[in-house]
């Protein structure tokens, strides 16, 4: 089963002698000895201390886990955790994963990147990882603007907004990330908050179980270059009434009181207020494995303030992995062919002798 | 025709030393092939062989056009030889666009045999001829044998179920048979061919088959031909011989390192001429733990390659010269994280998409130095068809001994180029493996290996050895981040002395003929035959010329320098304009001179004998420089401006 990694079936890495303790493991076996660089006041703290605090749940020995990023702030991640950690360079880091995960399979490995190194120079790479089902998991800190170059739009600023290289405002329409997930095909969909602690642990908790690719966008406030890019719908007060907490096997319901749901009205989703006729037997279930991506698109579509902005997974099937494929077409070679002989490779086709 | 009771012909046996053949003809028919065929054969009976494939970027261009025309030349003969010859004995052209652009080429009094059914006047003005040059007296200087291939190889179809299309692609191996009678060559391996490559389809096989015997009965039959050529095997040194191209040596190579490392090979590539054939090579050999990755683009299939080291596997890339210029960036990466990393070029001629199925050696100054910062890469490029196989196991060698980047470099030529390979024994070959490290107590990512200066390779799943390293400049030792003015110099010259180091642990440069006098001819790459071979004519005629030949580019075997001051004059000759040149006056402060020529084609071994001729009567070399300048004097009379 997909969900089951880590958790003690076949698919769990060895254990080495010493990490037989391995479930003993705490935040703090998960802690550096760097020093943490971001600016104070930066979401990008409490997404490392959520991942940190979740690795120990996977079981997995800390010499089994591997943190990759690219280039931006999103991209210092791994030197502050103690796994190993690959800071690559600006894009590409989905395709070290890659060739990570073809190497050694057994890893568990983290993809941490930003909208910038994830939608914009590396694009290519999201798309062709995602659709891979390469079993990485993508997490993308979503700020809405360049924050380690020092304030330029991002391909998820919204239009118009001024910046230092659009001081007139930006003229290029943004992308929805889980659109563009769910477009690629990735296996795992999901969205969080880096203020919602508990959420984020839950999340990232859920996307390293999975088996397969997941992309899991995390809402991240950048308070130095666009300070409260979210806070419409992520502050305590209002969060409840203006996100759509995504539960599997059930009505899409929302509101401080719970008394809001979503409703399909043809081909589009609508607010509808629970009472005077309206029941939760009329909402939308919410179906993370529905094999077509039909309900999980919508919802990538859905955003404040026209409509709450649903968290949670999104999407979650499962189809074999890259490196599963790969592995199975080395093995069926093997049996077909037997086990490659060095010899034999070298003097085939026709050969002739001289005495 | 075959049923004919042919009157006995009277028939004479030449023998010959040595014959070029150039079969030309549409894209679409099949040129390759039947030049691959005469070549597995020649190469079975015993000759030494050396091949140039020539065809177009176009996979069909319009039938009967110029742009179409596809050529194979193969030199085959009783003794060593290193080139596919300079000009064919024997044009085989199977229309007028093929002979139009081949014509040049042939030599007075070379024979020519040409399918004279297609000199049509459709052809001939696809062609570009006012007349029929089978009639206007153009050909006079040749011999000329008019052979109408269509009709008679039609003739021999009759009774088979084939559409007049299928028909006519079967006729490329009616001249193949044709041209094995000439030169007394057997059918079996051919129709063994036919037969495993049809098998699915016994009437083309059949039609295929037929067309090679009535080829080959034609020529026994014709009042045509009167003299049968006979070129005896060749007396190569002993061992079990086989045929192979640049790019399947290559291959072979790889999965030979892998099984000598112990360790699986991760190959990530992009499709791209004229590379792609290794990653189709690689993908068959998948039951020797081969993975191979075709990436969504060149810098995935490099990124891809350095996660794979990084997870203990050989990562290796592929590419030609535009490829190569996207991956530099991660180039670089490997650079500054020090992982083994094989990244072949295939060079081809440019700049920009140039001419991607023509050999260059345009890449050597982009391998040194087309990076950010100074960034160095040990370079290999080895110098024969054959040689691709033992310069992968070297690339493996230098990449898991030093843990470093190695760059590869073949090229057009070398890569689809074939000659005779004595195949070595697993045996023979050398032990290249390298640990991880797995010492916890010693461990530091950057400590370096006194000797070598080597960082540990320590691979995630190591317990204990948990560590980050990436892009940033890293702290000597400890691998931390450091933007530590000191430390960053340090590192720079660590990066660089690490590699200049191997200097010592690759061979000597030698040189072939007089150890020192008049006149070095320095070579790399694939002008290695037509060097050796001007050089080894020269010297028959009593010159003091001596060849050497680099397969380490960098760093430069230690002696080079010593080496080339022993000679009174160097000449350098390069597919490029003055690259190696460069390198060799910064390095050494000796005024080399440079052979330059960029035809897409491999040099001449004519050009380099007359260039050095001209050096050693103390005359300026032609500097053929085709484009007039203003200012001609500003350029210098060899290296094009550069050297």
């Amino acid at each position: 089963m997909a969900e089951q990694r880590g958790n003690g079936n076949s698919e769990q890495p060895a254990l080495s002698p010493e990490n037989e303790r391995v479930i003993e493991l705490t935040r703090k076996d998960f802690v550096s000895d760097q020093e943490v660089r971001w600016c104070p006041g930066c979401g990008d703290y409490s997404i490392l201390a959520q991942t940190q605090k979740t690795m120990p749940d996977f079981g997995v020995p800390r010499e089994n886990i591997v943190f990759v990023s690219g280039i931006g702030c999103s991209g210092r991640l791994p030197y502050y955790m103690n796994t190993y950690g690959f800071h690559s360079i600006h894009g590409r880091a989905p395709t070290l994963a890659t060739g990570l995960k073809l190497a050694n399979p057994e890893l568990m490995v983290w993809v941490i990147t930003g909208d910038g190194d994830a939608l914009s120079i590396g694009g290519n790479h999201v798309l062709h990882s995602m659709r891979r089902n390469v079993d990485i998991k993508m997490v993308m800190f979503n700020n809405r603007i360049y924050g380690l170059t020092k304030g330029q739009a991002s391909p998820t600023s919204e239009l118009g907004k001024k910046t230092k290289s659009s001081p007139v405002g930006t003229i290029d329409y943004p992308i929805q990330p889980l659109s563009i997930a769910l477009a690629a095909e990735a296996s795992f969909v999901a969205r969080s908050v880096d203020t919602h602690t508990e959420h984020l642990q839950e999340t990232l908790e859920r996307a390293g179980h999975h088996h397969g690719s997941a992309f899991i966008e995390v809402l991240q406030n950048c308070n130095i270059f666009n300070d409260g890019a979210f806070r419409d719908f992520t502050e305590r007060d209002v969060r409840e009434d203006r996100t759509l907490l995504l539960e599997h096997g059930k009505p899409m319901v929302f509101g401080k009181e719970r008394d809001k749901g979503i409703r399909l009205d043809g081909m589009r989703p609508e607010i509808v207020q629970l009472g005077d006729g309206v029941s939760e037997d009329d909402l939308l279930l919410h179906d993370e494995e529905a094999e077509d991506p039909y309900l999980a698109y919508m919802l990538s579509r859905m955003w404040w303030p026209q409509f709450p902005v649903p968290v949670g997974v999104l999407r979650r099937v499962s189809r074999p992995t890259h490196d599963q494929l790969a592995v199975g077409q080395l093995e069926d070679a093997v049996t077909r062919q037997g086990k490659g002989d060095l010899e034999k490779l070298l003097v085939g086709g026709e050969t002739w002798v001289v005495d | 025709m075959t049923t004919e009771t042919a009157p006995e012909k009277k028939v004479d046996v030449q023998e010959l030393e040595r014959v070029t053949i150039r079969f030309a003809g549409d894209s679409g028919d099949g040129m390759q092939l039947t030049g691959n065929q005469f070549t597995r054969t020649t190469a079975v009976f015993g000759n030494d062989v050396s091949t140039l494939p020539d065809f177009p970027a176009e996979i069909r261009a319009p039938a009967g056009s110029l742009p179409g025309v596809s050529g194979f030349q193969i030199s085959f003969s009783s003794a060593e030889i290193y080139t596919p010859g300079d000009q064919p004995d024997v044009l085989v052209a199977m229309n007028p666009a093929a002979l139009r652009t081949n014509i040049g080429d042939l030599p007075a009094g070379g024979a020519l045999i040409v399918n004279s059914d297609a000199f049509n006047a459709n052809n001939l003005k696809k062609a570009g001829y006012e007349g029929n040059p089978l009639a206007d007296g153009s050909l006079k200087p040749f011999t000329v044998f008019e052979v109408p291939i269509s009709t008679l190889n039609t003739r021999a179809m009759q009774g088979l179920d084939m559409t007049s299309k299928q028909v006519d692609l079967t006729k490329n191996f009616f001249a193949l048979g044709m041209m094995f009678w000439l030169y007394e060559r057997s059918m079996q391996p051919t129709l063994k061919w036919i037969d495993g490559r049809f098998s699915a389809k016994p009437v083309i096989a059949e039609a295929n088959k037929r067309a090679l015997k009535a080829g080959y009965a034609f020529g026994e039959t014709t009042e045509m031909f009167h003299t049968t050529y006979r070129v005896a095997p060749a007396k190569l040194a002993a061992g079990t011989y086989r045929n192979i191209t640049g790019n399947e040596a290559t291959a072979l190579g790889f999965v030979a390192a892998s099984r000598l490392a112990k360790r699986d090979l991760v190959y990530g590539s992009y499709p791209i001429t004229p590379a792609s054939d290794i990653l189709h090579s690689l993908a068959t050999y998948k039951n020797f733990g081969v993975k191979t990755f075709q990436a969504e683009d060149e810098i995935a299939a490099i990124g891809a390659a350095i996660g794979a080291s990084y997870g203990g596997a050989m990562g290796m890339t592929a590419s030609s010269g535009p490829g190569i210029c996207l991956k530099s960036e991660a180039l670089n990466l490997a650079v500054m994280v020090e992982l083994p990393l094989v990244v072949i070029d295939v060079q081809r001629a440019g700049p920009s998409t140039g001419m991607p199925t023509k050999t260059e050696q345009g890449d050597l100054l982009m391998a040194m130095f087309g990076r950010n910062s100074d960034s160095p890469v040990p370079i290999v490029a080895p110098a024969t068809p054959a040689e691709c196989f033992e310069y992968a196991i070297e690339a493996w060698r230098i990449a898991l001994k030093y843990m470093t980047p190695v760059v590869y470099l073949s090229d057009a030529f070398l890569a689809t180029g074939a000659e005779p390979w004595r195949v070595p024994s697993p045996a023979d070959l050398p032990d290249i493996a390298v640990d991880n490290h797995t010492d916890r107590a010693s461990f530091q990512p950057y400590a370096r290996d006194p000797q070598t200066l080597a960082r540990p390779w320590a691979v995630p799943g190591t317990p204990g050895l948990e560590h980050r390293i990436g892009g940033l400049e890293k702290a000597d030792v400890s691998g931390n981040v450091s933007y530590d003015p000191e430390n960053h110099h340090r590192m720079q010259v660590l990066r660089q002395q690490k590699v200049a180091g191997i200097a010592t642990d690759i061979p000597a440069l030698e040189a072939f003929g007089p150890q020192e006098g008049d006149l070095l001819i320095l070579g790399w790459g694939s002008t290695y035959g037509s060097i050796r071979s001007a050089v080894e004519r020269l010297q028959a005629e009593g010159w003091n010329v001596a060849h050497a030949h680099l397969r380490h580019l960098n760093p430069l075997p230690a002696n080079t320098g010593e080496l080339l001051q022993r000679y009174k004059k160097v000449l350098v000759p390069e597919i490029n304009l003055g690259q190696l040149s460069l390198l060799l006056r910064a390095k050494f402060l000796i005024d080399v001179v440079g052979l330059n020529r960029v035809r897409g084609k491999p040099f001449r071994i004519v050009e380099i004998r007359s260039a050095a001729e001209a050096l050693l009567a103390g005359r300026p070399i032609d500097d053929d420089m085709p484009v007039p300048t203003t200012d001609r004097s500003s350029f210098s009379a060899s290296g094009g401006g550069l050297a």
